[in-house]
């Protein structure tokens, strides 16, 4: 596993410089993604589902951001229109400088040597009709590239480099358990030497062992390879482990962004608030006391259909005053490095002070 | 696997219990016997050293079969299936007792028997359906005095609904999309109580309400695709209140939700078990969870509990190499964060083929520190480390102590 950087496969990825630490390697802004809802047999719009609503943020090159939010915020489609998996409705998506908005399947060729993903579900993301070499030397198919070695070698060095056997390169996917088959997904992720690798909820399929197991591979990874990660996930303890700056999203939006220090020690946003008193904390001594500080959200998240007025948690929020369902908060910096969109974020001074009066909720 | 000695100690056979299939046919009969009191079957077997088993010295157990004082009470249960590739021990001895108003979490990874105890409660795993032949299950199942492994199917069918309820992991799967919510929840209300529909449907609401669903007369109407996960979970729970049972497995309850809900389901979990005083079963991964949950905690591997204890216990003083494992794989959100976990190597193990001696040993980085290899010949039985905390390792009470202490504890 030592020696993994020097044999990188040298086909086509070896002219192009590696970046930075620090740099910014992708760049969002104003990024939304709208589904539309049909109706009738004139496929007549309706609606749309306004999945992702405007995001604007920057991955810096060698560094983990973490993406958490409900189920429903629109975090995976965020990851999916970042590695133009999905098009995006508006805004843009620049990567290494380049705008790839709106880029076609040939233009994005090029882009997906340099942007992977891992996915959720490794029972669905694998073929089952495929051996684990063909899966993880498909890579090296479509694009054209031949690693020094041939690519058989190669695909076995990956696997040993992800912790599986190279004996295990004519199996079948449904040989293998949930976390060694989440590690053959991340072997083809990292086939093609990606600089950005998009993990969508990598290891909550998972059982609590083996998730561990995945998550120091994925740190082992990202220092030997010098990967950058976006981390799609629900678990906030997982996120606080892996990530060094972190989106909070809500309804579409991004609501709070930081590094990792500030959002768990001062959360500015009562989303993430409550988010994090509502994780459960392994040590039955604090659970007299966890009961008292528990901010219970009521309800659900509310449909992205049809999102609320001006801030889309006052429904939820307790501290929701009159300016809230009519205004939209701005995502602005309320201390170095640390965005909030709050009319009245927590430690940190009120946004709207003269604004007092309680949201009278219908 | 193949460092597993190939050989099988022969004295590991002569002490285990008889066959399963033997046991359960003579179950019946002994049944009949045990009730007056004639048949000590003390020598038959020598594994039941688990749970809380009343007034049993560690190492010696007694199987009398004798109603038990606690309301819950599990002893030496085994449910094995019997499949094409070989006999699967999902659980394998698994003993342990519950009263009223308290909660026991069970703990374990996927494939350690956790939900086919849940199941073997619940008797769900009598009936073999769709041509699979019938899991083969011995021991003993006591629920109020009543033991239920060897009572009519009938009884149980009146039990289960009204004494002994279930919330499942899924609640999309757990729910018929066909019916309205409310008829599922009036259907399992009449099952047991001889009321007119318009009653049942007043219950219903009643429950939907209790539950904290919105509007719920007209909720009352809505499919269960018209919920939210967390609606559905809630809906699930109303449903399993409907007859006020007296023990609640949730099996897994929010592991498919989101931690806003999940934390508003755990209160709700709560404030019912405070309100009914029913004795619950929490099964879960997380062991977050259980420690909000749990007043007991069985750790479960391979089909067997390896630790048992109060939750302060399990979480400060574990006893157990693989809840010391399942301790370092989590991330703590209330601890200063830590540049690496540490997790449990390897994977489960298969429960065709249980590893020889302790089941945890080819994953156990302490396998070595028992001395003559004892580790990977002979199962470990489950032994009291202090009163009511009990662990299924070989090492001794001081080496665990420093290992815990010295190697274990600094890096959580």
């Amino acid at each position: 596993m030592t020696d993994s950087n020097s044999e990188q496969p040298k086909g086509g990825t070896a002219t192009v410089e590696e970046p930075r630490a620090g740099e910014t390697l992708l760049k969002v802004s104003g990024l939304k993604k709208h589904f539309p809802i049909t109706k009738g047999l004139l496929k007549r719009q309706v609606g749309a589902v306004l999945a992702v609503d405007g995001l604007d943020f920057e991955v810096r090159s060698g560094e983990t951001l973490g993406v958490v939010g409900e189920s429903g915020c629109g975090k995976s489609t965020m990851g999916r229109l970042i590695t133009r998996l999905l098009e995006p409705t508006d805004g843009s998506v620049e990567f290494e400088g380049k705008d790839i908005t709106h880029l076609g399947v040939n233009g994005l060729r090029p882009l997906r040597r340099d942007v992977q993903m891992i996915f959720q579900d490794p029972y669905s993301s694998l073929n089952p009709r495929h051996t684990v070499g063909a899966i993880v030397s498909a890579p090296f198919k479509l694009q054209g590239v031949t690693p020094e070695g041939g690519v058989k070698k190669e695909v076995q060095r990956l696997l040993s480099v992800v912790g599986l056997s190279p004996e295990h390169y004519n199996r079948y996917p449904h040989e293998f358990s949930g976390g060694q088959r989440q590690r053959i997904g991340i072997a083809r992720a990292l086939a093609l030497n990606p600089k950005l690798v998009v993990a969508d909820e990598p290891v909550s399929a998972l059982d609590v062992s083996i998730q561990a197991q995945v998550v120091n591979l994925l740190d082992d990874l990202q220092q030997e390879l010098g990967l950058t990660y976006v981390i799609i996930a629900h678990d906030l303890s997982v996120i606080r482990h892996v990530s060094d700056r972190i989106a909070v999203m809500y309804l579409g939006k991004i609501v709070e962004l930081t590094d990792r220090e500030s959002l768990y020690d001062t959360p500015m946003h009562p989303y993430t608030r409550a988010l994090l008193s509502a994780v459960p904390v392994p040590d039955p001594r604090r659970r007299e006391k966890n009961g008292r500080d528990r901010i219970l959200l009521q309800g659900d998240v509310p449909s992205p259909m049809n999102p609320p007025s001006g801030c889309r948690f006052h429904t939820r929020c307790w501290k929701a005053t009159q300016v809230c369902a009519t205004k939209e908060p701005p995502l602005v910096p309320l201390a170095t490095g640390h965005q909030v969109a709050c009319h009245h974020p927590e430690n940190a001074p009120d946004q709207e002070p003269g604004d007092t009066e309680p949201l009278v909720r219908s | 696997m193949t460092d597993q000695p190939a050989e099988k100690p022969e004295e590991q056979k002569a002490d285990a219990v008889p066959e399963p299939a033997d046991t359960a046919a003579a179950d019946a009969t002994d049944a009949a016997d045990a009730a007056d009191g004639t048949v000590d079957q003390a020598e038959q077997d020598a594994q039941a050293a688990g749970g809380k088993v009343a007034d049993t010295a560690p190492g010696e157990p007694v199987l009398d079969k004798k109603p038990a004082s606690a309301f819950l009470e599990v002893r030496d249960l085994r449910i094995h299936f019997p499949t094409q590739d070989g006999l699967v021990k999902s659980v394998d001895g698994l003993s342990f007792s519950l009263e009223k108003g308290q909660t026991l979490g069970i703990v374990g990874e996927s494939g350690s028997g956790k939900s086919v105890t849940s199941l073997g409660i619940m008797g769900l795993h009598t009936v073999g359906q769709y041509g699979r032949q019938r899991p083969k299950l011995s021991g003993e199942i006591w629920l109020n005095g009543q033991e239920l492994l060897t009572a009519d199917p009938d009884e149980v069918r009146k039990l289960r609904g009204r004494e002994i309820s279930m919330i499942f992991q899924d609640p999309l799967s757990a729910l018929h999309p066909f019916f309205t919510i409310g008829h599922q929840i009036v259907e399992a209300y009449r099952v047991h109580h001889d009321v007119d529909k318009k009653k049942a449907r007043a219950r219903a609401v009643e429950l939907l309400d209790r539950v904290g669903i919105p509007e719920p007369a007209k909720r009352v109407d809505s499919f269960p695709h018209e919920f939210s996960g967390g609606m559905r979970q809630r809906a699930m729970i109303a449903m399993s209140l409907a007859n006020n049972p007296e023990l609640l497995i949730a099996d897994e309850p929010t592991t498919a939700l989101d931690v806003t809900v999940q934390a508003q389901i755990l209160d709700l979990i709560r404030d019912l078990q405070k309100e009914f005083g029913s004795a619950v079963i929490i099964i879960t991964h997380d062991l977050g969870v259980v420690a909000e949950l749990s007043d007991d905690i069985l750790v479960m591997y391979g089909g067997r509990c390896v630790e048992y204890g109060t939750a302060e216990e399990v979480f400060y003083e574990p006893q157990h190499p693989y809840t010391w494992g399942l301790l370092g794989s989590m991330p703590r959100i209330d601890r200063e964060r830590t540049d690496r976990l540490s997790p449990v190597k390897g994977s489960p193990p298969s429960l065709i083929n249980v590893p020889e001696g302790c089941a945890f040993n080819p994953r156990c980085p302490y396998a070595d520190v028992p001395k003559g290899g004892i580790t990977r010949t002979r199962r470990p039985e489950l032994r009291e480390t202090k009163p009511g905390h009990l662990s299924a390792c070989h090492m001794d009470q001081a080496d665990r102590e420093r290992i815990w202490n010295e190697e274990i504890a600094p890096k959580l």
